[in-house]
């Protein structure tokens, strides 16, 4: 598969979760695992340009396509992408573990729908856990980045 | 959190798919979007030892216009579905449900087929499907076949699928009243549905009300015999056997049902 | 203009962002090359005795290395006896945990006794393999009776801890209160109920043991405190042990030390020469990590008809899971805290602290505090109700004075600043809160099926209670002109190496970015307490302070010998980071000269700070919740708050602790709450049925501002980590019956889901 525009190349068990190839075999480690009933949202990533939680995607399904993670999101000079950039000046992270889910989520959320309500915004992340923040600065994060309109 | 091991196939057309299932038997399942299946895996309460990835059969994922009915294939995703103009001008309770499945990712990976013959009584499509009198087609070692939505959900996780047989389509007559609601009463909106009431018109079918989705047919006679919608929601419960969890007891869902049924019922109205 | 006060966006951000933390998980570290995995098996009883295990099967799996039980356990010391003579079990000094008869294992030995105790560690190669090994470890349980409801607990038919006789742990019983002068009395058994802390990631720890050394990658709040328990555990010199604790995904007071598992962690590696590397998932998380509250709550409180309370009476039951790791600590804090911000000249208070075949408790965003609040805030609505007095002006007429301060509650606390009427006035003024209750008074009127409710909360909580723990810092001031900071602080979200490097630049004039700040590492910074209680800012940041201002002391030495002027004449102007010479601005040696002209190791201070007491922060919020009464739902619509916790170094950090604590407030009063069937097993059990709040059920949140500095710490500071949820709680839950309240609903137990908003409906409607 392709990872953040490189190819990732692995014989790898039949069994293996996406999120542990993007953390073990691509050494992408990022992206975390929260929970195991699909609920928490941490592990979410892009597949072919649309979020997914790559908790419940087999790595051979995502095989051939292409996967976009979080480290994959700054351009090649290592500037932050306006959503990356949003979460900071909005301080819509504390801990970080929820943040590259979050992130990614909010990427596909913005690329669906880029002027997005508050409410729209809030049901557009009900996948996504944080324990820190409240959500209320993610909110404000994800406002701003589809405000910016340079998504 | 991680699956038992199991053997993993790749089918790359209809044939092919059914053929691989042929020969896994009881052993095999099939693969679509994974989000009914591999959460079970995961916590191992499904072991199968081979799973046959259908999930590339682009041809069964199309949503299109046919004699009169709307064909949607079996694995077509709940985003598409939902994000379908055709679904939302002739189906609009079918776009509307499909939005409202699990979160954005689990509706990017998540297919209708996948959802129905998961058959959870808890899910909200089967009950949609069962009020659009939905058929389902199928095929299988013995060819093709078509089952009605009424003959289709048999019991708690059990389907009227044999053994070896692939849901291939999904197909929705327009429905004769365009009236609807959709009533989805969770704790949080992520959650499953406590109760739901599926309304297309003068049809109502349940969520959560017992082992299968279930029409509310004692409403629905009710309202064939003239009944006003609040008299005949009143009727809700009949018929039924909900579950009790941590939840809901009995009671509780016996008036959800009512009170959901007469709200669907009032706002298919404002629709129709 | 010092920096000390404005808003400035986090300096952790960018990696975290664009990297990603580094969590146990991701530690790629040379150390833990080929370290095996870590599976533990647990039990699926709430109480049995073990009568075997067998661990042939699993030993034959792919992969596997090892199988450890109880008995593999051969080379650390037994667990120490109580010290005779030292102070009682529960009371504010005795040792956590209790120990003695209430001893608890690493593994299981001959019992369990929740669901979830670890009884053996299979290590392998990978983690699938682990799965799919301990899977294959069987063990033989004989289930004994299990205790779930507290009552079973106190009727002792079945004993926990059969040598202790009973399963009381702790009492600390009340005395008789004076009720007699009361026009008003109002008592009511509540529950506070058990809750899970549910940090992102959930506990994990790595070890390697080499050449008689121990190294420790924990998930932890104090790694020094873990580095002392675990050279405690193994009979090991501190020394021996390097504990580091890597980006945390969160603790909420769950990774305060270290426990059983990490410990057995530790352990393996030593006792089996091979590096590890333990990660725990969800399920196990929700079940292995102790959980929040829990407690039972006789409340009590009379008074006047006109609204004046001249009582109070708390009686706290603590249930406190199968191990008190706790001892009384908790519901001490409660008893400390149970008058809460108001002026009652009657209060007496008292608890007794069960165990029960359930996840053992500990600390969870404010341990002990917001219980408290919950049940004077609760009581103070029922008095409300019964004199038919609006609950806020009720509020206004029991709270202490301004003018009172410092304050000492007749439970024993000595509130140092507040202005607890501001808050509320505030609170009230900023939520529209009349236009509120016209809003009520409408919907009312028509008999809308949607029903308004207004929850009020006015609270004070205490922060670094362990004040005279103190906090470490050092600063160094290198020879180029950067700064280092070694924080005794713990930082898992908190924002700390963005404030700290504030408090340099504004002492010192070194920009923020020219400024290190390291943490958690045992062989960098071997001396610290760790972030908890809301301590950081406070001990932590003051400490740094402090030794900045000796840094400074240092360099206005040096300086002056290197300019040939006297210290007196000498300046330090912050804006440029520059010494001179007063009147003569050109001429000045920057830091980086001056830090060289120190030698080689550049300008150190090291200062361990105390303060003589705890600081007590406090505010009010104003909750408004819709209800649909035909149904039971709730909708949380708007949250206000005025939360006072001094003088605040940065705005944004602050904000985010109160909207956090907020969110974790409001979803104990609304959705989340861990069950047991009868048979002691969790229902609660994954994050699919265990109601964590998503973004969907909050609204964005009214913060105001206020800021009443304490004068206990030269900065003025107090602890915000924790307030935001000790006041949310009951203002949320407040709100829910403030909706139904006119259809004669008095109280909802939390959480008030649905169906038990619904019933309680029923219930007063039936009753009427």
């Amino acid at each position: 598969m392709t990872v953040n525009g490189r190819t990732v190349d692995a014989d790898v068990p039949d069994r293996t979760l996406l999120v542990h190839f993007l953390r073990e075999v691509a050494g992408l480690t990022a992206t975390n695992v929260g929970c195991d009933t699909t609920s928490c949202g941490a592990c979410t990533v892009l597949l072919d340009g649309q979020s997914v939680k790559s908790c419940t995607v087999l790595a051979a399904q995502a095989d051939g396509h292409q996967v976009t993670t979080v480290e994959g999101l700054a351009n090649g000079d290592g500037e932050m992408h306006p959503v990356q950039r949003a979460f900071h000046l909005e301080h819509g992270l504390q801990c970080g573990f929820c943040t590259p889910g979050m992130v990614m989520a909010t990427v596909s959320l913005l690329a669906e729908n880029p002027r997005p309500t508050e409410e729209e915004v809030r049901t557009g992340l009900e996948g996504n856990l944080c324990r820190c923040t409240g959500y209320h600065n993610i909110v404000r994060a994800v406002l701003a980045a589809a405000e910016g309109g340079d998504i | 959190m991680i699956p038992a091991p199991f053997t993993y196939q790749r089918a790359g057309s209809v044939d092919e798919a059914l053929s691989l299932a042929a020969e896994g038997g009881d052993d095999a399942k099939f693969l679509a979007g994974g989000h009914s299946l591999l959460p079970l895996m995961k916590l191992r309460l499904a072991v199968p030892e081979v799973l046959i990835d259908i999930g590339r059969l682009s041809e069964l994922s199309y949503v299109r216009e046919e004699n009169g009915h709307i064909a949607v294939g079996a694995l077509t995703t709940h985003h598409d579905v939902a994000s379908s103009g055709l679904v939302g001008s002739e189906l609009p309770l079918l776009a509307h449900a499909a939005g409202q499945v699990g979160d954005p990712q689990i509706r990017h990976r998540g297919t209708l087929g996948g959802s129905l013959v998961h058959s959870d009584p808890a899910g909200d499509l089967p009950a949609v499907i069962l009020v659009l009198d939905a058929t389902l087609v199928a095929r299988g070692p013995a060819g093709r076949r078509e089952i009605p939505a009424g003959e289709f959900f048999e019991g708690l996780f059990e389907t009227a699928l044999e053994p070896g047989e692939l849901l291939t389509e999904i197909r929705i007559p327009r429905p004769a009243q365009a009236g609807w609601s959709f009533q989805k009463f969770t704790k949080r909106a992520i959650d499953w549905a406590i109760v739901g009431a599926a309304v297309q018109g003068d049809q109502v079918a349940l969520v959560h009300m017992g082992s299968t989705p279930l029409r509310a047919s004692a409403v629905e006679q009710a309202l064939a015999g003239g009944a006003a919608p609040a008299d005949a929601a009143a009727h809700a419960a009949e018929g039924t056997s909900p579950p009790e969890d941590i939840n809901a007891d009995r009671e509780y869902r016996e008036h959800l049902a009512r009170v959901l049924v007469a709200r669907g019922l009032a706002e298919a109205r404002s629709r129709a | 203009m010092s920096i000390l006060g404005t808003r400035v966006v986090r300096i952790e951000d960018p990696r975290l962002l664009t990297a990603g933390g580094t969590y146990v998980d991701d530690l790629r570290v040379p150390q833990l090359t080929g370290a095996a995995r870590v599976t533990f098996v647990r039990s699926h009883h709430g109480h049995a005795l073990i009568t075997g295990v067998d661990a042939s099967a699993a030993l034959a799996a792919p992969g596997v290395v090892a199988v450890l039980t109880y008995r593999d356990i051969d080379d650390i010391p037994p667990p120490p006896p109580l010290p005779e003579g030292g102070p009682p079990p529960g009371s504010e000094a005795a040792p956590l945990p209790m120990g003695g008869v209430w001893q608890e294992p690493l593994l299981a030995v001959d019992r369990v006794r929740f669901v979830g105790e670890p009884v053996a560690m299979v290590l392998t190669d990978d983690s699938y393999q682990g799965e799919d090994a301990a899977e294959l470890v069987s063990v033989d349980y004989e289930p004994l009776p299990a205790i779930v409801d507290l009552a079973d607990a106190l009727a002792g038919q079945t004993l926990l801890f059969p040598d202790a006789g009973s399963n009381v742990a702790v009492a600390h019983p009340a005395g008789d209160t004076a009720f007699e002068g009361c026009d008003v009395v109002v008592s009511r058994d509540i529950v506070n109920q058990r809750v899970a802390p549910v940090p992102m990631e959930g506990r994990a720890a790595a070890a390697m043991w080499t050449g008689g050394k121990l190294t420790v990658w924990v998930s932890t709040q104090n790694a020094q405190i873990s580095r002392f328990i675990m050279a405690g555990a193994f009979g090991l010199d501190p020394d021996a042990i390097r504990v580091v604790a890597p980006d945390v995904g969160g603790g909420f007071g769950a990774k305060v030390g270290i426990d059983r598992d990490a410990i057995l962690v530790a352990w393996a590696a030593r006792h089996t020469g091979r590096a590890l590397r333990w990660v725990e998932t969800r399920s196990e998380n929700l079940v292995g990590m102790t959980h929040g509250r829990d407690q039972q709550h006789h409340i009590k409180i009379g008074g006047t008809r006109d609204g004046r309370v001249l009582a109070y009476r708390l009686d706290v039951l603590q249930d406190t899971g199968a191990y008190p790791r706790m001892s009384g600590f908790l519901p001490t804090l409660t008893n400390l805290m149970a008058v809460g911000p108001y002026d009652i000249a009657h209060v007496e208070v008292g608890y007794r602290v069960v165990v029960t075949n359930k996840t053992p408790i500990a600390a969870y965003r404010g341990a002990g505090r917001p219980e408290a609040t919950a049940a004077i805030e609760r009581a103070m609505d029922l008095f409300a109700a019964e004199i038919g007095m609006d609950p806020a002006e009720v509020r206004r007429k029991n709270l202490v004075p301004a003018d009172r301060f410092p304050y000492q509650t007749p439970c024993g606390a000595h509130y140092d600043s507040g202005d607890y009427i501001g808050a509320l006035d505030k609170v009230l003024a900023g939520s529209g809160y009349s236009g509120l209750r016209a809003e009520q008074a409408r919907r009312r009127e028509r008999g809308d099926a949607l029903q308004l409710g207004i929850g009020v909360a006015s609270y004070v909580e205490i922060t670094a209670a362990d004040a005279d723990n103190g906090e470490t810092a050092r600063v160094v001031v290198n020879g180029d002109g950067t700064a280092t900071v070694y924080t005794g602080s713990s930082p898992h979200g908190q924002g700390h190496y963005t404030a700290w490097s504030m408090l340099v630049q504004s002492d010192l004039g070194i920009p923020m970015d020219k400024v290190t700040v390291l943490h958690g590492d045992t062989d960098e910074i071997p001396l610290a307490t760790g972030t908890y209680a809301s301590r950081s800012l406070q001990l932590g940041g003051m400490a740094v302070h402090k030794a900045d201002l000796e840094v400074k002391e240092q360099a206005r030495r040096l300086a002056a010998d290197m300019m040939e002027a006297s210290e007196a004449d000498l300046e330090l102007d912050i804006d440029r980071g520059l010494w001179h010479v007063r009147g003569d601005p050109e001429a000045g040696k920057t830091w980086a000269e001056v830090a060289s002209h120190a030698g080689s190791d550049g300008l150190v201070a090291a200062v361990h700070f105390t303060e003589a007491q705890p600081t007590f922060p406090f505010g009010s919020h104003v909750a408004v919740a819709e209800v649909d009464t035909e149904t039971g739902k709730v909708t949380l619509l708007r949250h206000v708050t005025v939360d006072d916790a001094g003088i605040v170094v940065n705005p944004v950090l602050t904000e985010g602790q109160r909207h956090g604590g907020i969110a974790q407030g409001a979803a104990q009063a609304l959705l989340e709450e861990m069950v047991y069937d009868a048979d002691a097993n969790p229902l609660t059990g994954t994050l699919a049925d265990y109601a964590a709040i998503t973004a969907t059920e909050l609204p964005s949140f009214e913060l105001l501002v206020s800021e009443t500095p304490t004068p206990v710490n030269p900065l003025g500071v107090k602890g915000i980590g924790e307030a935001g949820t000790i006041g949310a709680t009951p203002a949320v839950q407040n709100a829910v019956i403030d909706a139904v309240s006119h259809l004669g609903v008095r109280h909802i137990d939390m959480p008030t889901t649905p169906v038990r908003v619904w019933a309680a409906i029923r219930e007063a409607r039936n009753s009427q």
